[in-house]
């Protein structure tokens, strides 16, 4: 990640029409708040996007319910997962669908608040396959990369929210205590 | 919606063709009804590619990358199944290769089965339509659910795709409330766009969430790790394969892919070139079974993800279903490559006029679709629309893997002709004119156009007796009766003397060669030779203006016309014919400028199929536009004060100043299309060039009573563009001039009879 991606991450996401709110990881829970609307459910972070995402200070405020059934899944106005990259040129986030949910908690809402990592971005798409190749092979994750929010124009107009999210909100933390080769986590901690 | 149609339509025109009746009159129909919506939508989508491979950096080089792609894979195809097979199943899913749609269905239904699935839901997938999976799972009672909203709405409607990609793009908003307000009855009927959708959106996700199978497609599979990949917007493929257990995904064996790192040029290229999107909102790139917990819709107490791994079944179904076949077919093969796109639906006059119902066969729709039914369902269904591609080539820049789509229906409708032929036709009575190399009985319709090159010059030789004929009535009867040629069309004035003849007449060559900058061969097309003589001597006279020493030969055709018919014999012998005449002046290193740009195109581009290819590199390489060859002169120091400058003045006068030029369809394609706009400029003109890929005449097309219609409502952008325009209309394309007159009545000429000095 270089300044210049996230720089051209954050207009593409305005393109896209998708809210950006950036500060360091101690900030995530009040950026999220202001982001999420009521009710909302989410997935932790760190069993949602990077593991390293466990040992950051970043937080979820508690009025989103992290263990969610599916009743409140249907209920969530929004949901909040994390990402697990950021694609620069195109605006797009890299959702996994793990087994903590992250996909369904992202899908069935009609808002989506993602948190992500600015360490996390690389520059254009074939930086994303190259990261995803061996991780397929190794680990067949499941990856969706989501450009802005679900749209159609099936029904005669440009309609946003057609079975997916109808926003995208997305939140970046900023990893300003990052030093060269150190993992953008242990960078995060650092800052503390 | 479709209520009225087919209603009434043979009985209307009185003797004929019968075959050649309906085509026509379903083709008129579907211009009334949905030739609107599909215009809007195909058009829009066609921008929006313009606009978004304009933004990438390395366009070309993309295009380049995937089609190197796509060519590795289909070489290694047999050996990719192996692979995937293996990747599939030590991930936990089951692989199965499906010989044909019914082998697939019926494995299909034992899934089902086994399951004792009640609903399958389905996101959209073209390899599913092929196969007719949702009518082999109905007859085992289960419920087939279409969630794409544009795939819902025709299952609702029961009607079928009229695009590849944009599956209900010819049904109207209005018609879309219509069908909701039928079908449902609700109290508050949504109407608006944001209404329609919402509503959908309510419906479909019940039914989503009390699905048990859920089936999608794959635009991509890696046989590396099994990994596919869906491109989506909608977030319906996401959803039927999150709220189910059982996922089945079909997908030719086409599909294949080595690696997960060689999906980046796709997913860079497939949304630009479809509909104009950079990238779609949703590219799912699985490799299943998913890891997603199945939510348990039924039992709302349960936690989403209780931290046990997901209990999912995975089944891919590789379809062969003749592609393994195309595959070892030379001019199929090709087909393999294409990944349902949709740009050369978008790019092509006539799809953006009727849509898929008229351009597309069994599953597939637009220029790429004859390939696919050639080789899927068989020549016959091909032989249905084949005829809709004119070959003006739009398609073959926009194809974002370089597929050479016109040949192959060049290449297709020749093994059409060759399977068609019909003995009975009277071809004795035209052996002179139609001196082919084709089979007999041919039909007329194809060989008098095959053979325009003998026949303009016969009509040439009995010009004004021809011309005669040519306008009486009866005679217009009886051509459009057993050839199909349409009276409300003017026909060619065939020339009294030939640019050949006339050329001679004068004395040769004017510019002295010790003199002379360059010396060049103008080719004496047949349209320019025998018919728009004026042109031709329009540009001795701009080239000899600019210090070149010319000579008109005598030439024979160059098989653009034929090749149009689909008789490559023909024109492969017209080529080298033509080649035989030129070589001479090559190896005297002489420039051969080309007037008409559907014969340069053909010497650009087809020729590599019909000669060694030293010799067609040579002649692509000798050969220029004569607008391209004008301004080359000009970057080498001609002196422009040879040329015809605008008038100055203001009023009527003003308006020689004022150009409006549309560029020729093949002219672009080899872009060639520029060199005029840049020599009017640089003359002093003011140009205004339309934005229209092709003018629907195309050759021979307009004048075929089938698609005259067709023809003409392609040509509209046309008249909306260059309608009320005061300034001067150029096209270099005879055809081109022909549909322009016919739509403007405004006469016009090409561009270099605009700047050659007067004669």
């Amino acid at each position: 990640m270089s300044l210049a991606d996230a720089s051209t991450f954050t207009r593409r996401l305005d393109d896209l029409g998708v809210a950006v709110a950036a500060g360091p990881p101690e900030e995530c829970a009040t950026m999220v708040e202001a982001a999420a609307g009521e009710p909302a459910v989410g997935v932790p972070l760190g069993r949602s996007g990077p593991d390293g995402l466990a040992d950051s200070p970043a937080r979820l405020p508690d009025r989103v319910e992290t263990e969610p059934t599916t009743t409140d899944l249907r209920a969530a106005h929004t949901g909040v997962t994390a990402a697990s990259l950021g694609v620069a040129e195109y605006g797009s986030v890299a959702l996994e669908a793990d087994p903590a949910g992250t996909e369904p908690v992202s899908l069935f809402v009609d808002r989506h608040v993602v948190v992500l990592r600015e360490a996390d971005i690389v520059p254009d798409m074939p930086d994303a396959f190259d990261w995803l190749g061996p991780r397929a092979r190794d680990e067949s994750v499941d990856v969706v990369f989501a450009t802005g929010p679900s749209a159609t124009a099936d029904m005669g107009g440009l309609v946003h929210g057609a079975h997916g999210p109808k926003e995208v909100h997305v939140v970046l933390l900023r990893d300003d205590g990052a030093t060269d080769g150190s993992d953008a986590a242990d960078a995060a901690e650092g800052v503390q | 919606m479709s209520s009225d149609a087919e209603a009434g339509a043979s009985d209307a025109a009185g003797a004929g063709d019968p075959d050649r009746e309906t085509k026509a009159e379903r083709i008129r129909e579907l211009l009334a009804t949905e030739g609107d919506a599909v215009a809007e939508n195909t058009r829009g989508f066609n921008e929006g590619r313009y606009e978004s491979t304009g933004r990438l950096d390395d366009y070309e080089a993309l295009k380049e990358e995937a089609r190197a792609v796509k060519e590795d894979a289909i070489e290694r195809l047999p050996d990719l199944i192996d692979e995937v097979r293996e990747t599939v199943e030590a991930n936990g899913g089951t692989v199965y290769l499906a010989d044909d749609a019914a082998d697939a269905n019926r494995y299909v239904r034992e899934v089902a089965a086994d399951r004792g699935a009640e609903r399958a839901v389905k996101s959209k997938s073209m390899t599913s339509e092929e196969i007719e999976v949702n009518a082999a799972l109905e007859a085992d009672d289960v419920d087939v659910v279409e969630t794409d909203l544009g795939e819902w709405v025709l299952q609702l409607a029961d009607e079928e795709p009229s695009h590849i990609v944009a599956p209900a793009i010819h049904k109207s908003r209005e018609a879309i409330a219509e069908l909701f307000a039928e079908r449902f009855d609700p109290d508050d009927p949504p109407e608006t766009a944001e209404e329609l959708t919402m509503f959908a959106r309510e419906r479909l996700g019940d039914l989503i969430e009390g699905a048990d199978l859920g089936m999608t497609g794959a635009n991509f599979v890696a046989a590396d790790s099994g990994t596919m990949l869906l491109v989506t917007s909608e977030g319906n493929a996401r959803k039927t394969v999150t709220a189910t257990d059982t996922h089945v995904a079909v997908a030719g064996v086409e599909k294949l892919v080595p690696t997960v790192e060689e999906f980046s040029p796709f997913v860079e290229l497939i949304g630009r070139s479809g509909t104009g999107q950079d990238v779609t909102s949703y590219i799912s790139t699985l490799t299943p079974p998913v890891d997603s917990p199945v939510p348990d819709f039924g039992s709302d107490q349960e936690p989403l993800a209780d931290g046990s791994d997901a209990d999912r079944d995975f089944h891919l179904v590789l379809i062969d279903n003749g592609r393994l076949a195309m595959r070892d077919d030379e001019t199929l093969r090709e087909t393999l490559y294409c990944i349902r796109c949709s740009a050369c639906s978008n790019a092509c006059g006539n799809f953006q006029s009727v849509g898929g119902h008229a351009f597309g066969g069994e599953t597939y729709s637009g220029g790429i679709a004859t390939g696919w039914e050639a080789g899927i369902e068989g020549l016959d269904v091909a032989a249905e629309f084949n005829d809709l591609c004119t070959g003006c080539s739009r398609c073959v820049p926009a194809c974002p893997v370089g597929i050479d789509i016109p040949w192959i229906n060049t290449a297709v409708r020749d093994r059409i002709n060759r399977g068609e032929t019909d003995p009975s036709q009277l071809d004795w009575a035209f052996e002179e004119l139609v001196p082919d190399e084709e089979p007999g009985g041919l039909d007329l319709g194809t060989r008098l156009v095959g053979n325009y090159a003998t026949l303009a010059k016969w009509g040439h030789k009995t010009a004004p007796i021809a011309n005669r004929l040519a306008d009486a009535g009866p005679v217009r009867a009886l051509a459009e009766r057993v050839a199909g040629i349409d009276r409300r069309r003017e026909l060619p004035e065939f020339a009294r003397e030939s640019l050949v003849e006339w050329f001679d007449a004068r004395g040769g060559p004017a510019v002295p060669a010790d003199e002379a900058t360059r010396e060049a061969v103008v080719y004496p097309d047949t349209a320019t030779n025998y018919v728009d003589v004026a042109r031709g001597k329009a540009t001795v006279r701009a080239l000899e203006a600019l210090g070149v020493r010319v000579r008109v030969p005598d030439l024979p055709g160059s098989g653009r016309p034929p090749l149009s018919q689909g008789m490559v014999a023909t024109a492969e012998a017209a080529a080298e014919d033509l080649y035989a005449g030129l070589a001479p002046h090559l190896d005297a290193g002489r420039d051969v400028v080309v007037i008409e740009p559907s014969d340069l195109a053909t010497f650009r581009r087809e020729y590599e199929r019909f000669l060694p290819s030293e010799s067609s590199e040579r002649l692509a390489d000798a050969s220029y536009d004569a607008m391209e060859y004008v301004f080359g002169l000009l970057e080498n120091g001609a002196d422009p004060a040879g040329l015809r400058a605008p008038s100055e003045g203001t009023g009527p006068v003003a308006s020689g100043k004022r150009i409006a030029y549309h560029p020729h369809c093949q002219a672009r394609t080899v872009e060639v299309g520029e060199y005029a706009t840049a020599t009017f400029e640089r003359l002093g003109y003011d140009v205004r060039v339309s934005d229209t890929e092709c003018c629907g005449m195309a050759g021979s097309f307009g004048y075929k009573t089938d698609y005259y219609e067709l023809s003409v409502d392609v040509g509209e952008p046309l008249r909306e563009q260059f309608g009320d325009t005061d300034r001067t209309v150029v096209a270099p394309g005879t055809s081109c001039t022909e549909q322009l007159d016919a739509l403007l009545d405004a006469a016009p000429r090409h561009p270099i009879e605009v700047i050659a000095p007067r004669g």
